[in-house]
């Protein structure tokens, strides 16, 4: 059986620069990382790999230097990984990104069946939450989301029961292969390559996959097949407030005359 | 081909608000979008719907009244009971194939969001996540602005060649509406063809949470939150004596939360509860754009920070620059003061 993650590089968003003039995000110099949820799909991955032998297959669609990505998911143990890009794929929203995806994996599940995907419960620059949801519906995969805990797998039954995370409160959920599940980082704590497994993995290739392999109808894909499209980006407003008092030298006084203007102005009721 | 576009588009009308239940206990988002999609609704001339789907369920559709809607199509049978993504959406993805809306809204939930992204890929249209908020352009198409890049931008996001529009509203983003007592409104009452021996994934279990951690900071009118600046688990005793005063809860940052002073529940912040409240009082918080995009829509916020170039003060509508373990001690002891001399001023004035 073949598991497959999708993990998708990102830019780190807590150093994300907004320029003061363009007020556009400044790309250049921000480092790229794995979405970190994704960290945690792929340690379940490995750690299914582990227990029950299933061989482990990484899915990434970005532009070529996503490769990065993918070679350290190889170097933590990941038995193939497969770098979908192509310029017809980019300017995608989540429904034309799930729909690359769900065919990349369509594609594998030819060569061995695929029984469980596991993708992040979001990313921290498109921050969706749509693309798991979107690959699982075109498969016809039972959807998984938010999941928290592998609680059993029974590769004999082709079943899987899982716990979900939710507002205030959890779920038992029982399932029959294949699924796809969306985790939260609750689930595991993701492991470190060991230098031998780093070492063998500058060895091993990342696969691309162009639209040449997929052969799919580009209206279905990237910016022609994306129903949304951003018409204007721009920066949160905020208006700047005012200082009370001199709360170094009297932080008694600045507190008075805090809560007496909270009072006068009827926000707070004493 | 701009014709057939707009002959497309036309055949879709009116909003659709999904009224989201666990057990039968509505998600309060529901209503929020209700107040929100009466807006839209009336902007574009059209009846605002509400989605009931479960089992013995009908009077959330009259409490849906209450909260705007016109009328309700309702999808009441045993199958519903708990919420499965595969019957769930068939449900809704029939209704939205018969019916036709415009607009189709939901919490941005853990169901929500599990819902919402299969409904939009069965139905092949746009979807539009955390919208923050909504509004109508001059040709009837839905504007649809949204944080990303943990925060740092907004986005309008347009899906002006398709239908339904579909977008999700974080809880607590918009403001209730005024519940109407006794306001009525049509059922539409609709069967799903939905099978129970088709349906594969099984619920096992529901757990809730509450008796764990009782305190809803997402609910709460009232919240003082601490950070990294708080030094230490002990000391949110104080901030637990300022909420205490106010009537309200002890939120916290997720340094705060990683540093194991506050379970994960209390975290404000994109990856934690988005908060609404009267009032937020942020201490020893920096104000990172994650946790901003948490807490901005507060009433009033109030940063009490020895750094005067910290950006929470950007946020802020009050602050003050000081010591927290000075300025919080003082703002409960003011407080305690004032309410000590309410009940004299109250003889006073009746005398
Ligand atoms: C400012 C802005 C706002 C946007 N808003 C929307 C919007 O509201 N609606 C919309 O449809 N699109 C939107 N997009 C486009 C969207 O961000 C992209 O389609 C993106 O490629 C996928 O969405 P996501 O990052 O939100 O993924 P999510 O749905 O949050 O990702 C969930 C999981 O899916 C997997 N995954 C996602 N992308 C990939 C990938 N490329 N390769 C491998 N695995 C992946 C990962 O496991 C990830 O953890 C927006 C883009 C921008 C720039
Ligand atoms: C993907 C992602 C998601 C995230 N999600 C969240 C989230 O949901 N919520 C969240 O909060 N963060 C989130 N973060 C983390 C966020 O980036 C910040 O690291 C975090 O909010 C900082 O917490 P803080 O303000 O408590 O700590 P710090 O940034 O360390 O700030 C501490 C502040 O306390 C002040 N201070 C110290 N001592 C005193 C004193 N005695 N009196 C007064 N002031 C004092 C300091 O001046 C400083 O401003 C996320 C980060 C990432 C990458």
């Amino acid at each position: 059986m073949l598991v497959v993650v999708c993990i998708k590089q990102v830019p780190d968003t807590t150093q994300v620069q907004i320029d003061p003039v363009t007020n556009t995000l400044i790309r250049e110099g921000i480092p790229f990382i794995v979405n970190p949820y994704d960290a945690h799909a792929l340690e379940e991955a490995l750690r299914l790999k582990d227990r029950f032998g299933f061989r482990v297959a990484a899915l990434s669609m970005g532009p070529p230097n996503a490769e990065a990505t993918l070679k350290k998911a190889l170097a933590l143990g990941v038995d193939q990984a497969i770098l979908l890009s192509d310029r017809v794929f980019g300017g995608a929203d989540t429904l034309a990104t799930s729909r690359v995806l769900s065919e990349a994996i369509a594609r594998l599940n030819r060569q061995e069946k695929v029984g469980i995907v596991i993708c992040g419960k979001q990313t921290i620059d498109g921050d969706t939450a749509q693309v798991g949801p979107g690959i699982a519906t075109r498969l016809g995969y039972t959807q998984l989301t938010l999941v928290d805990r592998v609680e059993k797998l029974d590769p004999l039954q082709d079943r899987i029961t899982v716990r979900r995370k939710l507002e205030g409160r959890h779920e038992m959920v029982d399932a029959p292969l294949p699924v796809l599940l969306t985790v939260v980082r609750e689930l595991n704590r993701p492991r470190y390559p060991t230098v031998p497994m780093r070492l063998e993995s500058e060895e091993a290739t990342v696969q691309v996959w162009s639209n040449q392999e997929l052969q799919l109808d580009q209206e279905g894909i990237g910016l022609k097949g994306s129903p949304t499209w951003v018409s204007r980006i721009f920066s949160p407003e905020r208006q700047k407030g005012e200082i009370v008092g001199d709360g170094a030298a009297d932080p008694a006084g600045a507190a008075k005359l805090l809560i007496d203007k909270l009072v006068s102005s009827d926000l707070l009721v004493v | 081909e701009a014709r057939a576009l707009a002959e497309k588009l036309a055949a879709y009308r009116g909003v659709w608000v999904f009224v989201e239940q666990t057990e039968g206990e509505p998600a309060r988002v529901s209503w929020e979008l209700m107040g929100k999609g009466r807006e839209l609704a009336d902007t574009l001339g059209v009846p605002l719907s509400a989605v009931v789907v479960g089992s013995r369920v009908e009077e959330l559709c009259y409490e849906s009244f209450c909260y705007g809607a016109d009328q309700a199509y309702l999808v009441d049978e045993p199958v519903f009971r708990h919420y499965r993504t595969e019957a769930y959406l068939k449900a809704v993805c029939r209704m939205i194939d018969d019916y036709r809306p415009e607009i189709v809204l939901m919490g941005a939930t853990g169901l929500g969001r599990d819902l919402a992204g299969a409904v939009a890929t069965v139905v092949g249209t746009g979807l539009t996540a955390d919208c923050t908020g909504l509004g109508i352009d001059d040709k009837r198409n839905l504007m649809q602005t949204r944080p990303a890049f943990g925060g740092n931008i907004m986005a309008t996001i347009m899906c002006d060649r398709f239908r339904p529009q579909m977008a999700t509203v974080r809880p607590h983003v918009m403001p209730l509406p005024e519940r109407v007592a006794g306001s009525s409104g049509t059922v539409i009452r609709l069967r799903s063809k939905v099978r129970e021996e088709d349906i594969l994934t099984k619920v096992l279990e529901i757990v809730s949470d509450r008796n764990k951690d009782q305190v809803d900071v997402a609910g709460a009118e009232f919240i003082v939150s601490g950070g990294r600046g708080m030094m230490g688990k002990e000391n949110f005793v104080l901030l637990q004596e300022l909420a205490d005063e106010l009537g309200g809860v002890v939120g916290a940052s997720r340094s705060a939360v990683d540093a194991g002073w506050m379970p994960h529940e209390r975290q404000v912040g994109q990856t934690g509860k988005t908060v609404r409240p009267k009032i937020y009082i942020a201490c020893g918080i920096s104000g990172a754009i994650q946790h901003l995009v948490g807490m901005q829509d507060s009433d009033v916020i109030i940063a009490i920070n020895r750094d005067p170039e910290a950006p929470i003060f950007e946020v802020a509508h009050l602050g003050i620059v000081g010591d927290l373990f000075q300025v919080v001690p003082a703002l409960t002891e003011r407080l305690r003061s004032l309410k000590q001399k309410a009940p004299e001023t109250a003889v006073c004035s009746n005398g």
